[in-house]
């Protein structure tokens, strides 16, 4: 497998007056060129700090990315200019990710603009135009301002934005969370043509999990910065292991009546991991934890082939065994 | 117990009259729970407002049409017999637990609050103990009943909105998007909660969401909105197996289904009408993948395509009243 | 293709600015602001061709002559008529006023964006100098910085500048942490803006609003602070007519020559008074929260 994005033992810590917060807390993941990764969790589980230390946002912690196989820590500041062309971000609100005091092809041309692409205004112009066509914005937009048009056409610009510098990696942070449903699925209808076409990597970001499902290629379930189960996506519904995730999954309304199933409700809400406790995070919600959930963090299994679990008795929730 | 009759309530506004609610018809009988669905502006909110009487006027205003609760008329009320009907008779959850609480007021005051405005006779700690019960109800730990709102989390706040809107027992509870805002497996407990205590208090409900499975999992009937009309009205199952308005098939095919595998999605194209400039004819016309040209001009009617199951389609009322003709 | 136009879309931008100027003119008590505003300004610049006579041309004949046709506000003890001096007057303030204030908000407000952008230990050192400053009350600084430096319309405006250099910081700083905190930064710089551009492009046109606001305020603060540093003989030296210097001269006639002290202290109420009512309108204007 052709592997684009490496993550190791990735860490991203926040100095809180109330002591260290884990947002990210050793995560080690790697994303195959042209699939998608989707990164679920609730609010507070650390995902939106993913996806911002990996793109580099914010500042890692500890651990390693690597790039096309390169360690993006040891790049020249040339190269890391370069990378920045590569890897592109969309984000959740399409009312703030956008200037209000830029026209949208302003705000299109902004990237061009800025790594020098364009020779002069004509061939600027083209390309913005070029960019407004792939996305579907009628070339009548493109002197409006942000404030006069709706979420989803704004959300379009975002995405013309980010393929502006003909990226191969781009990070979705929850980019139709904000979106009423039809224009949700048209959003998702074309972040998919979009990778067919470009043979595009993405790493998408929600909480939706009918929504990641439909997109993903493979799925990583987050609590509390770390991970808690990855599969491929079929996989990860058809056999559940993990009781986050089983909670989790029956948790979704579903619009389907035939075969619905007893939801597990669990108790309690998500704390902020603020100097956690050894132990697996999830423990204090958990049905079946023992003392052992408590006092030893669980080790990443890999079940079937691609499928990992972090849980100490999974075997015996399931009723599986694994060799 | 609550009747909405042909309302129409606009917005008068500078730029031109923003027509929220167009006609809206529908009952919610006695315990029953009724989802209201529809999409960012298509006039849910205002038509919750308008049944609580708190549209913002100006620039808002009740152009016609009627509310009846339990066969009396709201819209003839003076204002102060109607802040008697609310909290008593119908009781409101807001979307957004963060601001829907006073900050500066601990929960137990604002509970207590709300039970000896509508009881002047209760004492204070009679009160008190009414809203350590209620808190008891959702779930809380009454001893909690001294801090302040900032100290709860999201799932918290909506049950202590969840207590207030129940202090007095009210017949009928509107509840205004109220898991939008929190997480799914929280979001799953609060409706679990809600569901529980409807049954427990026998309340009537009408649930605004934008969630068509939420409704499926809570509601007895729904009705679905579009640019201020109802578009379809009917039992969950009905409207969900036999879906009959193209725009309630086209939200459907918005949705990613966990249970099913589809490649591409099948949403609808285009964009709602802005209310201020209403097509002619049929508000769906202009994104409808089956309208003809007598769409564009003919305001469509109501047809009954099963028993309770309502579409105000030009197609399907000729078929329920023609036939198969076409 | 409809070339370059599409990168200086002119007709969009002054929409924008209609739609603000739209909403001041519905402002009434903004309106009259302005309006008195406009007046100020147009008296101060063609003031050798609206005063009836010179600032410093004196009629020793003519001395505390009462308001008349002839002198409208009347003469002072030195027989120049004072209409006029209140005219050339308002050249001064508004002169001194404006760029004080130029001078405190750019020099501010680079401090203040610099402080909010990078944060940490520029933010810290920064502020916390301002705020020795500030902990200094306004007119004692300014009397102090120019006194140190001596009479002088420059001297005085350069003090005043100084002044009001913490008010420009705070606000700008404040302005520039909201707008750091939107999503749009964070793409900028997922785009490799430079920080340059960042600040240039995104930052201050979207923090503009309260500068602007604080800036019309300031220009009256700046005018009493004149008028104060005058009145005390440390702003503008005689005979260069300022209203602060003419209340100063005027003050041991009060008893008999009313009209001495009465005009140049109107002029100075009626001038704050219009730039604040302007200010005021003008924040309401810019408000979003008040947009639809």
């Amino acid at each position: 497998m052709d592997t684009l994005l490496d993550v190791k033992n990735l860490k991203k810590f926040f100095k809180t007056p109330g002591g260290m917060l884990h947002a990210v807390d050793g995560l080690t993941f790697n994303i195959d060129r042209g699939k998608t990764l989707g990164i679920v969790g609730e609010s507070g589980c650390g995902k939106s700090t993913l996806g911002r230390t990996v793109i580099g946002l914010l500042s890692k912690s500890g651990g390693d990315v690597f790039f096309e196989g390169r360690n993006i820590k040891t790049l020249t500041k040339d190269e890391s200019l370069e990378l920045r062309k590569k890897m592109q971000m969309i984000f959740q609100d399409p009312f703030s990710s956008l200037n209000p005091r830029m026209t949208v092809s302003e705000s299109i041309a902004e990237g061009l603009i800025a790594h020098n692409i364009c020779k002069n205004g004509i061939e600027l112009n083209r390309q913005v135009s070029n960019l407004m066509d792939t996305v579907g914005l009628a070339s009548r937009f493109a002197l409006s301002y942000p404030h006069e048009l709706d979420g989803g056409r704004r959300q379009r610009i975002g995405i013309a934005r980010a393929l502006a510098l003909n990226p191969k990696f781009i990070v979705c942070d929850e980019p139709v969370s904000a979106l009423d449903v039809s224009i949700q699925a048209q959003i998702l209808n074309l972040l998919q043509d979009l990778q067919e076409e470009k043979g595009l990597t993405y790493m998408f970001i929600t909480h939706n999990l009918s929504v990641v499902k439909h997109i993903s290629t493979e799925i990583m379930v987050m609590y509390l910065g770390r991970l808690v189960e990855k599969s491929p996506s079929d996989e990860l519904f058809e056999h559940t292991l993990h009781p986050y995730t089983q909670a989790l999954l029956s948790a979704i309304p579903t619009v389907n009546l035939d075969g619905k199933k007893e939801r597990i409700i669990l108790q309690g809400e998500i704390f902020s991991p603020i100097n956690p406790n050894p132990g697996c995070r999830f423990a204090a919600r958990c049905v079946y934890s023992r003392e052992k959930c408590r006092e030893i963090d669980p080790e990443i299994n890999e079940v079937t082939p691609g499928h990992f679990v972090a849980c100490h008795f999974m075997e015996e929730i399931n009723g599986i065994h694994v060799k | 117990m609550l009747s909405i009759r042909e309302l129409y309530i606009h917005y008068i506004t500078d730029e031109g009259i923003v027509k929220a609610v167009n006609g809206v018809s529908f009952d919610v009988q006695e315990g029953e729970t009724v989802g209201l669905v529809g999409e960012t502006g298509a006039g849910k909110t205002t038509t919750a407002l308008g049944v609580m009487r708190l549209v913002p006027n100006p620039p808002g205003r009740i152009i016609s049409g009627d509310i009846l609760l339990n066969g009396e008329s709201l819209l003839g009320l003076t204002e102060a017999q109607m802040r008697k009907i609310r909290g008593e008779k119908i009781a409101m959850i807001f979307q957004d637990p963060m601001t829907s609480l006073n900050p500066v007021l601990t929960v137990g005051d604002q509970i207590a609050e709300v039970v000896r405005f509508h009881n002047k006779k209760t004492s204070r700690a009679d009160a008190f103990k009414k809203a350590a019960e209620m808190l008891g109800t959702v779930g809380i730990d009454p001893d909690r009943m001294d801090e302040y709102p900032h100290q709860f989390s999201g799932g918290m706040k909506q049950r202590v909105g969840i207590a207030i809107a129940l202090t007095c027992n009210p017949g009928l509870l509107i509840a205004d998007e109220p898991t939008t805002a929190l997480d799914v497996t929280i979001q799953a407990q609060v409706l679990n909660l809600m569901v529980k205590l409807k049954k427990e208090f026998n309340t009537s409900m009408l649930l605004i969401t934008h969630d068509l499975g939420v409704v499926a999992d809570v509601c007895d009937k729904v009705a679905i909105m579009y640019a201020g009309e109802i578009v379809e009205f009917g039992a969950v199952p009905d409207v969900y197996r036999n879906t009959g308005h193209p725009y309630t098939i086209g939200l459907f095919g918005s949705i990613p289904d966990v249970k099913k595998k589809v490649k591409r999605l099948s949403p609808i194209q285009g964009l709602m009408p802005d209310p201020v400039d209403l097509p002619a004819g049929c508000s769906f016309e202009p994104r409808c993948q089956v309208a003809t040209a007598e769409c564009k001009t003919l305001k469509p009617r109501v047809g009954e395509i099963s028993p309770g199951h309502m579409v105000k389609c030009t197609h399907h009322w000729r078929e329920a009243n023609h036939g198969h003709s076409s | 293709m409809s070339d370059r136009e599409e990168f200086t879309p002119r007709s969009k931008k002054k929409s924008q600015i209609s739609e603000i100027l739209k909403r001041l003119l519905m402002n009434h008590a903004a309106v009259v602001g302005m309006l008195i505003m406009l007046i100020l300004i147009f008296a101060a610049i063609f003031a050798d061709y609206v005063a009836p006579y010179s600032y410093e041309q004196q009629n020793l004949n003519e001395m505390f002559a009462r308001p008349s046709l002839k002198h409208l506000f009347g003469t002072d003890n030195f027989g120049r008529d004072i209409f006029s001096r209140v005219i050339y007057g308002a050249r001064i303030s508004l002169f001194i006023g404006l760029t004080s204030v130029v001078l405190g908000c750019i020099s501010g407000g680079a401090l203040g964006a610099i402080a909010a952008y990078y944060g940490g230990r520029a933010d810290n050192i920064i502020m916390r100098v301002l705020d020795v400053m500030n902990s200094i009350p306004n007119l004692l600084l300014a009397i102090s910085l120019s006194a140190s430096m001596g009479a002088g319309v420059g001297n005085a405006m350069i003090a005043i500048g100084i002044t009001s250099i913490p008010i420009y910081a705070r606000v700008v700083r404040a302005a520039v942490m909201t707008v750091k905190e939107q999503e749009y930064i964070e793409a900028a710089r997922v785009l490799g803006v430079s920080n340059r551009r960042i600040i240039l492009r995104h930052i201050l046109p979207n923090s503009l609003a309260p500068i602007i606001v604080q800036a019309s305020l300031g220009i009256a603060g700046a005018i009493i602070t004149t008028a104060s540093l005058s009145f005390i003989g440390l702003g503008v030296v005689p005979p260069t007519p300022e209203w602060g210097g003419m209340l100063s001269a005027g003050r041991q006639y009060i008893r008999n020559h009313w009209h001495m002290v009465t005009f140049p202290g109107l002029a100075i109420m009626i001038t704050v008074m219009s730039f604040n009512l302007f200010g005021d309108g003008l924040r309401d204007a810019l408000d979003p929260r008040l947009k639809r």
